[in-house]
């Protein structure tokens, strides 16, 4: 039993996603609300249920996962983040005419991929995590099926994602092969013990590859714009948040606890991810007339921030990640959020960023919560998205990569102009037809916590917060 | 009096009032929203006169200092001296005047107008007061915000344009700076303004550091050739906007290098003294060229602003008791100045809707009392002695004599020039016949624009006659600024070696006499 009390969060959302599963299937369509319910139920139960031995339990089932602050750090935002995915879409489907149930079991098994990934110490369980976290995703992604964005955005993300596990596995075999261990120990130990061969490093670049697809890290990022505006919005509220903090811990636990020792060899591929997801994703935003597509740049552009504090290699740049991710997805899920409530006057969503025009004048609080998150997005004082950001740049200057902060920060300039251009568009063009309006007390109530949290209010939150990712971040190292 | 007549965190409330005030103006209709923000800035008015009151020019560096730390390494910890006092004053001085000025100009979304007012003005004050790195960079950046809305929003025409450039420009100009702070941060192990003040950086750091900041600020000054936002920015604003952006946006940049790159990178200004006399140089002679040849009367004070604001680098980096006191005093004696030329032209472009100089001509004639108060700002502007400028322009450009004749003899031709531009305006304008029939049928000031114009002009005069009033707060703290300059230059390389004549400027134009 003593095994098991570790492993309390995913046993939650393995029976419970199990138990739903059966009640969509006979339910019906009936059972849709009350899948939902139960989910967030589940979800939040589960992150009820970290507290105690799933914190510190430290490495079980002969070093397969671990128990550490680290991993529970990000259960509790993966959690949190897919309840917040599930009550999003809640009324969605029902909406559309569409069965809802199983949207909020896949869920559950996103999640759970999730918990797997960020807790393991193994590369056999980074892949099975990984792996249930994508065929997961896969659904959610082609979920309207009768849709055919829908479901080109699911084949497509199917095939890369396919090709991206191959990578990843071929990594795996190669590391394997040369160090002879899945074990993430054992991996340090090897690269630790020898000079790295011309096989470890191949093993070190395809694994990195294969988590680069995942966190949508330029160059593995040509899925995303896709997959983002094709998918149903709460999907891809989900995809932005969730699967992308479970995909950056298991990137920084790996990075640091299995490749600690090569940090010279894989920093320079961090720190090109970095930049060039922060420019890409900056750049490439500047075009996009539909607004998913425009927050898929913006994900893309954010992870390259985030990626900037990994590739300090330190405790302190393993702190801003996580830091930066559990603000990230707050801004990310925010502005999805009031994306879902742009709807046209017949209730027909809409996802063009010109059909915003004039919205401060005719729902100005509903327009003042985009232009926050948005101006959080972009970083710009005193809204609390400029903090990571600078905890981030931070935990370079420290590490003595001051040419990269710089860039990064010349980076957010260039980002800048396309939130910029959203708040233009809501503020200062000519009003377009209003939206037809929403009836929806709990997602308002998330927005607008949401919009509390990156408001200035948000700097209250930086000591706890702050002193919690510090101690995760150590909980690696 | 001293520091210690109060415990009630004074500064926190003098933040505090406009940031309430901007919320309650979102829920009010537009006529409300008017009177509150009135009410605001008049309240944020009184709090800042008795701040002047209780502070003690003789007493601590540090006054009203208010210190909470918050988790991680910001704090809200807020203090102000002489010259962020001086500074706070001419804020709250002119935000009723700008609220006012914009009582029948803004008509429409009018609460939103109000609140961005209130939230600039709780900013702003924050920058002046902020005695920690990090906050002091929140507001410093916050500010672009509603700045950004009140141009993009209630500007001109151009005003989409006019607002990206203002945001991005000095977004970027910013940025390099947190990278610096950061590092300083880190090397310090300090983020205390007054700490960081003291700290003495490697050299080898400082003159990076120093160009860091020096982006940021160069480019809020506005220096040439950095300054091709601001023209834009300020034909776009509103009336009430540009005097801000004139009267105290500015002014951060001055700000920023007296607290910042002057005291905390003695080395690093010292190194680059050439560098900023030759930016300054060419902004004093060119962008008053530019002055003389514009069709449009807010671009023309724009670009005057960009000269006017030479005289303060020049007096800054003149490192000089004199210079640095010219350099506080010019930027007062502008930020009134400027403010007021902006609401005269606000004044006639609410009657004519143009801004092109052509469009007027003889208001003496129409309109007396306003040409009266025209002129002694245009004269203000001039620097006749008297005004504001005068005072300051003098001791700025004695200073920078002191270090480099020939930076004194290129600053003087500006003061010749803006002279040249001045009064042409003023000549255009107010005298001979109407080029148009509505510039004919304007009247003239109305009570409420006299309650906007007389005080200014009345700050102007004191200013000019009784300069003491304002240099004493600062005073002292303008020579511990002098003081950590000459401790950490080279021998003789930034100052007047006094009672040496014939000495012939150095590579540097470091002595003269």
């Amino acid at each position: 039993m003593n095994q098991f009390a570790p492993i309390l969060p995913e046993l939650i959302l393995t029976v419970g996603a199990i138990v739903l599963m059966m009640v969509a299937a006979f339910g019906g369509q009936r059972s849709g609300s009350l899948v939902s319910w139960a989910s967030v139920a589940i979800l939040l139960g589960a992150t009820v249920a970290l507290v105690g031995p799933p914190t510190q339990a430290g490495p079980i089932f002969g070093g397969l996962i671990t128990a550490d602050l680290f991993g529970s750090f990000g259960k509790v935002i993966i959690f949190l983040t897919s309840a917040v995915a599930v009550i999003a879409a809640h009324g969605w489907f029902e909406r559309e005419t569409e069965h809802g149930a199983e949207y909020s079991v896949l869920v559950l098994f996103t999640a759970l991929g999730g918990a797997v990934m960020v807790s393991s110490t193994s590369l056999i369980t980074l892949y099975i995590g990984l792996e249930l976290l994508s065929l997961s995703s896969y659904v959610l992604a082609s979920y309207r099926r009768t849709d055919d964005r829908s479901a080109e955005a699911g084949l497509k993300y199917f095939v890369l994602g396919a090709l991206a596990s191959g990578i990843l596995l071929y990594g795996i075999s190669l590391l394997y092969g040369f160090t002879g261990t899945m074990n993430f120990t054992g991996i340090a130990a090897a690269f630790e013990r020898g000079a790295s061969s011309l096989g470890l490093l191949f093993g070190l670049v395809f694994v990195l590859a294969g988590v680069a697809f995942k966190v949508s890290a330029v160059p593995f990022h040509m899925w995303t714009p896709d997959v983002y505006e094709g998918a149903p919005t709460p999907v891809t509220a989900f995809f932005a948040s969730a699967p992308k903090v479970a995909a950056m811990l298991l990137g920084a636990r790996l990075c640091i606890e299995a490749l600690g020792p090569a940090t010279e060899a894989w920093r320079q591929i961090v720190i090109f991810a970095a930049l060039a997801s922060i420019f890409l994703g900056a750049v490439a935003a500047y075009g996009q007339t539909n607004i998913k597509r425009l927050l898929a740049y913006s994900s893309i552009n954010n992870v390259g921030f985030a990626l900037v504090g990994l590739a300090a290699g330190t405790p302190q740049g393993v702190s801003s990640v996580l830091f930066y991710m559990a603000v990230y997805v707050v801004m990310t899920l925010g502005a999805f959020l009031c994306v879902l409530w742009m709807r046209d006057a017949t209730g027909e969503p809409v996802e063009d960023i010109a059909a915003l025009s004039g919205l401060s004048q005719s729902r100005p609080a509903y327009a003042a919560a985009i232009a926050m998150f948005m101006f959080s997005l972009a970083g710009i004082p005193p809204l609390f998205g400029f903090w990571p950001k600078l905890l981030v740049f931070q935990a370079a200057v420290a590490a003595n990569l001051v040419p990269l902060a710089v860039a990064a920060i010349v980076g957010t300039v260039v980002g800048a102009y396309y939130y910029l251009k959203i708040v233009k568009v809501m503020y200062m063009d000519e009003a377009a037809p209003a939206f037809a309006r929403v009836r929806q007390p709990v997602q308002g109530a998330l927005i607008f916590l949401s919009a509390l949290a990156v408001s200035p209010f948000g700097y209250l939150l930086i000591g706890p917060l702050q002193s919690l990712s510090d101690r995760a971040a150590v909980s690696i190292f | 009096m001293g520091e210690q007549v109060t415990d009630l965190p004074l500064l926190t409330i003098l933040i505090a009032v406009p940031l309430i005030a901007g919320m309650l103006c979102l829920f009010v209709n537009a006529n409300a929203a008017r009177w509150v923000a009135l009410i605001a800035t008049l309240i944020d008015l009184a709090l800042g006169s008795y701040l002047w009151a209780a502070f003690d020019p003789n007493g601590a560096q540090w006054q009203f200092v208010e210190n909470l730390p918050l988790a991680g390494n910001i704090s809200w910890a807020l203090g102000i001296d002489g010259i962020a006092l001086v500074l706070i004053m001419l804020s709250v001085f002119l935000m009723p005047i700008c609220i006012g000025a914009s009582w029948r100009a803004i008509d429409r979304r009018v609460p939103e107008y109000m609140a961005a007012f209130m939230l600039m003005e709780a900013l702003m004050l924050g920058v002046f007061a902020a005695q920690d790195l990090f906050l002091f960079y929140v507001f410093f950046e916050g500010g672009l915000i509603p700045m950004y809305l009140i141009i993009g929003i209630w500007g001109g025409a151009e005003r989409i344009k006019a607002s990206y450039k203002f945001f991005l420009y000095t977004l970027l100009g910013s940025v390099l700076m947190l990278i610096a702070m950061i590092y300083m941060v880190i090397e310090a192990k300090t983020t205390s303004i007054p700490a960081l003040m003291a700290y003495d950086f490697p050299v080898d750091a400082q003159k990076w550091l120093w160009l860091a900041f020096f982006a940021s600020f160069a480019v809020k000054m506005p220096m040439w050739p950095v300054h091709t936002w601001l023209p834009d920015a300020h034909v776009q604003a509103p009336t009430a906007g540009s005097v801000i952006l004139a009267g105290v946006l500015l002014k951060m940049g001055g700000y920023g290098f007296i607290r910042f790159s002057l005291p905390m990178f003695p080395e690093g200004s010292v190194m680059f003294i050439p560098f900023v006399f030759i930016l300054s140089g060419i902004a004093v002679v060119y962008t008053s060229l530019v002055a003389l040849v514009q069709q449009d009367m807010k671009k023309l004070i724009a670009y005057s602003s960009v000269a006017h604001m030479a005289f303060v680098t020049f007096g800054l980096f003149a490192m000089n008791q004199q210079g640095i006191e010219g350099a506080m005093m010019v930027m007062l004696g502008h930020g009134l100045v400027s403010g007021a030329l902006f609401l005269c032209v606000g004044v006639v472009y609410d009657r004519l809707h143009t801004r092109d100089i052509d469009k007027y001509g003889g208001l003496s004639n129409n309109m007396p009392a306003y040409a009266l108060l025209f002129m002694v700002f245009t004269m203000a502007s001039v620097g006749l002695p008297g005004t504001s400028n005068f005072v300051g322009e003098f001791l700025s450009l004695l200073g920078t004599y002191k270090v480099s004749t020939w930076a004194a003899i290129v600053a003087t031709t500006g003061i010749i020039l803006g002279a040249a531009y001045m009064l042409w305006l003023y000549w255009r304008i107010a005298f001979g016949v109407a080029r148009t029939e509505g510039a004919a049928a304007m009247t003239d000031l109305s009570m409420r624009e006299w309650w906007l114009l007389g005080p200014i002009a009345a700050g102007v005069f004191w200013m000019g006659i009784y300069p003491e009033t304002f240099i004493r707060p600062f005073r002292a703290d303008v020579t511990r600024v002098v003081q950590r300059l000459e401790r950490a230059a080279p021998a003789g390389d930034s100052h007047l070696t006094a009672g040496k004549p014939g000495t012939t400027p150095a590579a540097h134009g470091a002595e003269a006499h």
